[in-house]
């Protein structure tokens, strides 16, 4: 048996559901335990002070809004290479939870930034590139809606989202050489030796796993819908020929 | 190849075309841009380099739904796609005229348009040499989204929410390369990026281009 048959829809939906509904059960289990922990559990931090608390929100949901368009990158290849219909269901499904995500990460980082750099928006590098990745992903989603033919819309949001993918990099860093940024860098990176002090680091990693679960659980119930749609398309249509 | 090109712009030339009319976009809307922040002299010389990037990004824009859509509704581009030459050929031969048709004018009327804002004499070099190379790199990225949503009824304002995202990198070191020009500073750096966005652009694009046109015309 190989790993490619879980992707038939058949059997895709029959594991699907399960685990979509335990990552519908854990993530606010997991993200009520990370905010509260974080909101009551830590000190204020020295030159934020209450502040801090709102990176709970903001860091997980940053993570999740670039992951969400890597995501989408693969699927959008194995769609391309191995015309698994699922795989491209499941980028649909990827884009309006990767929408949300920019824009919890984007408005959350100007609640932020109004007591902290006295302003709820620069043309920094790091903000500005979010607003591009956030316009990237309204492309994408309206070219599906665009384009009737089913196939015919994975196919070209698909190329989409490679040729996009490649642009949205390259104002990442185009950006750079624009302006200078008033974002710190990088908080969390898995290669540094210690990252956030601790106290704030285990209830962010509780948050970050919350994000994750319910991007899955998301992404599961919309490709499981998008599955359940074309079946439905088929049946009226055959429906219609008898 | 050659039959192709002069076809496309003749086509182009000819009544109906829209040629000219990218031009006049760019004329408007700097004209425009006094009225909205103001006749002095001194803000509009520091404004000029992004307002003549912009206006002349749009305006490459404006023309950009014509490149395959009028030849997929009369059925050539289906002729196209058969023909001996591949189509990744075809669609940087279309990406050529509608640079031709558009991109080197609006480069050569662009140092008019600079007196107009007021923009430092010595940036005009910079300024017509920026658009010379970036404006290729538009006309690629547009032909590729043109090729997207060719078989789109009405698509003309999904190209632009598709195209714009993608012009970012290019209007950044473009306009980045003016301003440093009108201040004086070594702008080299800038423009040889932009170069390397335009031959990355017209090395690679034509491949993306040619593959929405297969799947479209499948």
């Amino acid at each position: 048996m190989s790993f490619w048959e879980y992707a038939n829809p058949r059997k895709y939906m029959e594991w699907s559901s399960p685990v979509m509904m335990w990552c519908f059960g854990a993530a606010p289990a997991l993200l009520i335990a990370g905010v509260a922990w974080g909101y009551f559990g830590t000190p204020n931090a020295a030159r934020f002070e209450a502040s801090v608390k709102i990176i709970y929100l903001h860091v997980p949901s940053a993570l999740m809004a670039i992951n969400t368009w890597a995501m989408m990158v693969v699927a959008s290849i194995i769609w391309l290479v191995r015309r698994h219909h699922v795989s491209a269901l499941a980028a649909k499904a990827a884009a309006p939870v990767g929408i949300m995500m920019t824009l919890i990460a984007l408005i959350t980082g100007a609640i932020w930034g109004a007591p902290m750099w006295g302003t709820y928006w620069a043309w920094d590098p790091r903000l500005t590139s979010f607003l591009i990745l956030f316009l990237f992903y309204l492309g994408y989603v309206a070219l599906w809606a665009a384009i009737e033919d089913p196939d015919t819309a994975a196919d070209l949001t698909s190329v989409l989202c490679l040729v996009g993918s490649i642009f949205a990099l390259l104002s990442r860093y185009a950006v750079n050489f624009w302006n200078q940024g008033l974002h710190q860098g990088a908080s969390l990176s898995l290669d540094a030796e210690k990252n956030v002090a601790d106290v704030y680091y285990l209830p962010l990693l509780c948050a970050i796993a919350g994000f994750v679960l319910l991007f899955i659980a998301m992404v599961l119930l919309g490709t499981r819908t998008e599955i359940r749609l074309r079946r439905m398309r088929a049946l009226t249509l055959r429906e219609r020929k008898a | 190849m050659i039959a192709l090109l002069k076809r496309d712009l003749k086509l182009a030339m000819r009544a109906g075309g829209g040629f000219g009319l990218a031009l006049v976009f760019f004329l408007i809307v700097v004209v425009l841009v006094p009225f909205g922040v103001g006749p002095e002299a001194a803000m509009l010389s520091r404004i000029a380099p992004g307002i003549l990037w912009v206006a002349a990004l749009l305006a490459a824009l404006l023309s950009l739904d014509r490149i395959f859509a009028l030849d997929f509704e009369d059925g050539s581009l289906a002729l196209l796609a058969t023909a001996p030459i591949p189509l990744e050929a075809v669609g940087l031969l279309k990406a050529l005229a509608h640079w031709l048709t558009t991109g080197l004018p609006l480069t050569l009327i662009a140092p008019v348009l600079g007196l107009l804002l007021h923009l430092e004499p010595q940036a005009n070099g910079h300024l017509v040499l920026s658009l010379l190379i970036g404006t290729p790199a538009l006309s690629m990225i547009g032909s590729f989204g043109a090729a997207l949503i060719v078989g789109v009824k009405r698509g003309g304002l999904l190209l632009s929410l598709l195209v714009l995202p993608f012009y970012v990198p290019t209007l950044i070191f473009g306009a980045e390369a003016v301003r440093r020009g009108g201040q004086g500073l070594e702008a080299q750096g800038a423009l040889m990026l932009l170069g390397g966005i335009t031959l990355a652009c017209i090395a690679l694009l034509p491949f993306a281009t040619a593959a929405a046109l297969r799947i479209t015309l499948r």
